[in-house]
């Protein structure tokens, strides 16, 4: 009776009326309004700016002005010929590399730790993870102040055993190795929990049987975990893939203006969008540098997928 | 089995279930020395003066004015640290309970319910993951300040509200955790479908529901791209008001760094309280995932 009076008010509330059928009504339609949120939501600022970017990249389109003339692919074009957009291509890339190949390796080793029969496991699971509570614009401001060219930590600690300065903030590569490590304290021991996640779901069958016919650890990790942790690899790689490319924090914080460096030795793909964006106020141009980031992630992402496929073949011959 | 073989199993399972040795302690204390350090020189640096990180023959030994450089940051104006710290509290509360909320709903309807093009949404759902948020940006600012929300917290809320990882997610979850007998006998006692998630799913939801919401709440925390091109100084979140911070105080790293040890804090206590629930979490998804 409770129960009836309650369906009744409910189905009421929500204004489909009352009938014979209404828990058949029910049964069928309320999946679909309990998903509606998201793909509301996603159609407003998920799909809309998604067609809209394309809109805005083929207009002359400031940002006080608004809209202006169509001019087709001009803004590609004029972007395709700045010497600053191939610069951020390189700049993004050498810093996804510089960060990711590390933090790859980094995480597997700490993994391959935490899967031993560890004491007090919890505990170091949660130091590796404490970095990660730490927002992206403090961890910038915090090794800052460490890469300093003059007085930073580094340079200090290079000086006393007899080493010459770098010059964090002037050379290039010195710059995406200084960014690329605000990226891997933050993201190594996260991408090493997933890991590590992997690692315990491989049957412990395949490692008493190596250990039986004579395998010794470095061996087993090799031969066992590597191979069976192929498909953890490649989620930790694309999820790095789509973030990596988009880093914006860490080169914004990098220095006081924040436009990737005077001669842009630091300047991503999403700090030059930034750039032309609402600094020089042309959306039309931001918007294309936008799409050209999009394909660039989608090409990044063909390649990581032909090259995991080669190792597996690879693999498959060797086994 | 003869019991040679059974003496081999037993060896090497002994062998596997060995206590590791000293280096692989040696090495995750390495690792944990590198996770600590920088929250120490922040304090070494965020209690001494504008003059320690220029001098030679710094001390290791932290100064006393870390106080004196907090109290800096908090009265500085234009970093508007208080109204920050609300905004992001506001903010991360908002954005986490909400996509608890239809991340759940969803994620209920799609691993119990049955409807017409359920798998082709759920794919759906899935791919959306992969489209960048950068490449949003443009018009979604457009379109923020044709509605004057730029500059409001709304902005940064609303965009935010579900997540395609949380739909994702919850489904996952529930689809193995809730049995199909439970959702079946709310229905026979002649629960609505709202009425079997209010009830049934939502409680048995809820471990997974909390890590979702504890991770929410730390990726909504330190979001900064997005805050900061549609939020202004004046509004801003803590992020936002961390960059404000730089650039007014580019000399002395020791305000600058007092104030990123303030606005590290909460998440720190939120750690140190729910850590093990995330990293439970994290490695649960990861499986999953």
């Amino acid at each position: 009776m409770t129960t009836s009076t309650l369906v009744v008010k409910d189905l009421t509330r929500r204004g489909l009326g009352l009938g014979e059928n209404l828990g058949r009504w029910d049964l069928k339609y309320s999946p679909y309004l309990f998903v509606s949120p998201f793909f509301i939501l996603f159609a407003l600022v998920g799909l809309f700016p998604l067609l809209y970017t394309a809109w805005v990249a083929l207009h002359a389109w400031d940002l006080l002005g608004g809209q202006g003339r169509w001019t087709g692919f001009d803004n590609f074009a004029f972007i395709l010929q700045q010497r600053q957009f191939w610069v951020a291509l390189r700049n993004t890339l050498s810093i996804f590399l510089l960060s990711a190949v590390p933090q790859l390796i980094f995480a597997t080793a700490i993994a391959a730790a935490l899967d031993t029969n560890l004491r007090n496991k919890t505990f170091w699971r949660m130091s590796v993870l404490l970095p990660f509570v730490v927002m992206p614009v403090a961890v910038t401001l915090i090794f800052g102040s460490m890469f300093g060219e003059r007085y930073g930590l580094v340079n200090r600690t290079l000086a006393d055993v007899g080493l010459g300065p770098i010059r964090w903030h002037t050379d290039p590569l010195a710059s995406h190795i200084a960014i690329a490590t605000m990226v891997n304290f933050r993201w190594t021991g996260y991408n090493a929990l997933i890991l590590l996640a992997g690692m315990q779901a491989i049957s412990r069958d395949l490692y008493e049987a190596a250990t039986i016919d004579g395998a010794g650890s470095l061996r087993r990790f090799f031969r066992i975990t590597l191979p069976q942790l192929r498909p953890t690899i490649i989620f930790v790689i694309i999820t790095a893939t789509i973030g990596g490319l988009q880093i914006f924090d860490e080169p914004r914080l990098y220095d006081q203006n924040g436009l990737g460096g005077e001669d842009q030795q630091w300047m991503t793909m999403t700090i030059y969008l930034y750039k032309l964006g609402w600094t020089q106020l042309n959306f039309g141009r931001a918007a294309s540098v936008a799409w050209m980031l999009f394909l660039v992630i989608v090409a990044i992402g063909l390649v990581n997928l032909a090259i995991t496929r080669r190792i597996a073949t690879g693999e498959g011959r060797t086994a | 089995m003869s019991a040679v073989s059974a003496f081999h199993r037993r060896r090497a399972e002994a062998r596997i279930a060995q206590r590791p040795g000293a280096l692989v302690y040696g090495f995750l204390t390495l690792i944990l020395v590198a996770a600590v350090f920088p929250f120490y020189w922040s304090f070494l640096i965020g209690s001494g003066d504008a003059g320690t990180l220029s001098d030679t023959s710094m001390s290791w030994i932290p100064g006393a004015n870390f106080i004196a450089n907090a109290r800096s940051v908090v009265d500085n104006e234009s970093v508007n640290f208080w109204r920050a710290l609300g905004n992001s509290i506001i903010v991360s509360t908002v954005v986490s309970a909400s996509v608890v909320f239809f991340a759940t709903l969803a994620g209920f309807a799609f691993a119990k319910g049955r409807f017409t093009g359920q798998r082709g949404l759920l794919v759906f759902v899935i791919g959306t993951m992969c489209v960048p948020t950068q490449l949003s940006v443009v018009p979604l600012f457009i379109a923020m300040s044709a509605f004057g929300w730029t500059g409001t917290l709304g902005a940064v809320i609303v965009p935010g509200l579900v997540t395609a990882f949380g739909v994702f997610w919850m489904t996952q979850y529930i689809a193995q955790a809730l049995p199909d007998e439970l959702v079946e006998a709310g229905r026979i006692d002649g629960a609505s479908m709202f009425q079997t998630f209010w009830r049934i799913a939502l409680p048995a939801a809820r471990p997974a529901a909390a890590m979702l919401g504890l991770f929410t709440f730390i990726m909504s925390w330190t979001n900064f791209f997005w805050p900061f091109i549609v939020l202004n100084q004046t509004n801003p979140t803590l992020p936002v008001a961390l960059a404000t911070l730089q650039a007014n105080y580019f000399v002395d790293y020791s305000i600058v760094l007092a104030g990123v040890l303030l606005a590290t804090v909460p998440l720190l206590l939120l750690f140190i309280a729910a850590g093990r629930q995330l990293v439970e979490g994290i490695m649960r998804g990861a499986v999953k995932g």
